[in-house]
């Protein structure tokens, strides 16, 4: 997977918070948005479904929807409106959940 | 009767409508989608985050801490709704939605205060990870304090090229290049109009220098080629024509793209409020009266929502749209009143358009965009598609052309291709953009979870 695609400039003296990421752990900062945290660590954070690659979101202010990730009960978020926090568990692709649960 | 007034928004605009509102003794509710108030402009940092007002919001630092300084001061004397998403309106209501819960708020007023976002011209690579809207790289820096990539370059046109370009290099950031498709000489030639507001001209010069002065390449009247990448690594690079002629190639791992800012007016829409289309931005937008009123009676339109016309400009036409609503419910309102920021509103509209005469939407960049371009991001559909479903069904609308291509029927429902396909419409079909028309705003106007619970009112 590729590098991190967004830098920090500022602001890093903040409490250290570890997410999980499809399974995988990852340090943040309190304060960050789901997307920055992985975007600090990750190259992408999620991958189109429209076979075109990956994603690392577009407007960040909550218009285009293209950072969507998922908690483990399938539950839908923005990753570019949600703030972290400790041991937030999200994965980058829709969980299978069979069609009586929708 | 006390008057159910709805202000949606919490920018400049909503915020000065708000207090015109609580300063005649009503108490408006607030509906407000982002965690905190400020909007996209003065949009606030996380209560843990300590960079200062002055770096956080340069120049304009003073009006920022002005206006979050009457919100907090409002904060008792409002119902706010912070974190809530309004998705439709209908029948003098507002349907409302948080996390999972839902519910609807009636209203004899309502004012749409609700912003503007980057209005975007497709270019092949722009579904690359690693391209974002210009507004999306500045919520990156002042939200968040990072940048988008290691080496950055803004391209498009308008006055937040240079400001978020310029925000970068003050943070620190790499700022590989600017491009700007509009040419220098169209600057000179809307002077005139730019001189309504000689400080912010002041301000827009300033940047430049900023950028220079940090060794940052301009190119102006450049014609952007594709972002260049693949669909595993994202961007790494960007290739464009010089106005000279010369082609280019310029490495970089992050695109912030925009062409200036496109109104939110689906809600607007949703209420049946008229549109008209404005010839020199070559979009639709509310038809208002100089007050903010639709043709919707008890709806207003505010802000940049209305038109874009900029932050100082939003403040005053929140006032406006507040003392109209003031005067409709019958209350006594000074003509003065008015007629102040009316005529602040004047002089913001003669500076708007020489921004939009200097650096202008590129509708031809639409004609050219190759087939094999991605113009709606969000299904992968490319112009190509577009085109052939243009050339096989001749739906030369927008909206019988989304029916069929599923441009605009993605994700984000149209915000950032619809401008865009209109224009590919319009050239293919050969017909005027106008005729192209406008994608319908649908509700909900953002996707909904699939398990919402319905309040108890």
């Amino acid at each position: 997977m590729m590098s991190a695609r967004f830098v920090r400039l500022a602001e890093t003296a903040r409490v250290p918070v570890t997410i999980e990421v499809d399974g995988e752990p990852l340090e943040a900062l309190q304060g960050d948005t789901l997307l920055v945290a992985v975007l600090c660590k990750l190259g992408r954070v999620r991958v189109s479904e429209f076979g075109d690659g990956n994603r690392a979101g577009f407007c960040l202010m909550g218009a285009c929807q293209d950072c969507w990730v998922w908690t483990a009960d399938g539950a839908r978020l923005r990753a570019c409106s949600t703030l972290v926090s400790e041991g937030m568990k999200i994965m980058t692709r829709e969980p299978q959940t069979p069609w009586s649960h929708a | 009767m006390v008057p159910r007034i709805v202000i949606v928004g919490a920018g400049p605009a909503g915020v000065r409508c708000a207090e015109a509102l609580v300063a005649a003794g009503l108490r408006p509710t607030v509906i407000d989608e982002n965690r905190r108030d400020g909007g996209q402009i003065y949009r606030r940092q996380p209560e843990n985050f300590t960079r200062s007002y002055a770096t956080l919001y340069g120049t304009e630092a003073h009006r920022a801490a002005a206006l979050h300084g009457t919100f907090d001061r409002l904060r008792d004397r409002i119902e706010y709704l912070p974190e809530t998403l309004v998705w439709n309106v209908a029948d003098r209501h507002v349907y409302v939605a948080s996390g999972t819960r839902q519910r609807t708020i009636p209203f004899d007023m309502l004012a749409l205060c609700t912003g503007a976002a980057d209005r975007l011209m497709p270019l092949k690579g722009w579904n690359f990870a690693g391209a974002y809207s210009l507004g999306g790289a500045q919520v990156a820096l002042k939200s968040q304090a990072c940048a988008i990539g290691r080496q950055i370059v803004f391209a498009g046109t308008g006055a937040l090229l240079y400001l978020v370009a310029a925000q970068y290099v003050k943070a620190g950031a790499n700022v590989a290049a600017v491009l700007d498709t509009s040419p220098r000489s169209r600057r000179l030639a809307a002077l005139g109009k730019l001189l309504a507001q000689p400080s912010v001209l002041y301000k827009g010069v300033a940047l430049e220098l900023t950028l220079r002065r940090a060794g940052v390449h301009i190119h102006t009247g450049v014609e952007l080629h594709e972002i260049l990448g693949s669909a595993d690594a994202g961007v790494r690079g960007l290739s464009f024509r010089e106005a000279s002629g010369k082609q280019r190639q310029i490495e970089c791992d992050a695109v912030g793209l925009g062409y200036h800012l496109r109104p939110e007016t689906q809600l607007a829409d949703l209420a049946r409020c008229e549109f008209r289309f404005d010839a020199s931005s070559r979009q639709w937008l509310p038809k208002l009266d100089p007050d903010g009123r639709t043709s919707v009676r008890g709806v207003y339109v505010a802000g940049d929502g209305a038109r874009v016309l900029g932050a100082n400009a939003a403040e005053a036409s929140g006032k406006l749209a507040a003392l109209a609503v003031l005067r409709d419910l019958g209350f006594a309102t000074a003509w003065e009143s008015f007629a102040e920021q009316r005529r602040a509103l004047k002089k913001f509209e003669r500076f708007a358009q020489g921004l939009a005469e200097a650096f202008p939407w590129p509708a031809q960049q639409a004609a050219q965009l190759p087939d094999d371009a991605v113009v709606c991001r969000c299904e992968s559909v490319t112009a190509g598609q577009l085109r052939g479903v243009i050339e096989k069904t001749g739906a030369c609308e927008a909206n019988r052309a989304k029916a069929f291509s599923r441009v605009g029927m993605g994700r984000c429902q149209g915000r950032y291709c619809g401008h865009a396909a209109a224009e590919i419409i319009a050239h293919a079909a050969a017909v005027p953009i106008e005729e192209a028309g406008r994608l319908r705003g649908q509700a909900p106007v953002k996707p909904l979870p699939i398990a919402l619970t319905e309040d108890e009112q």
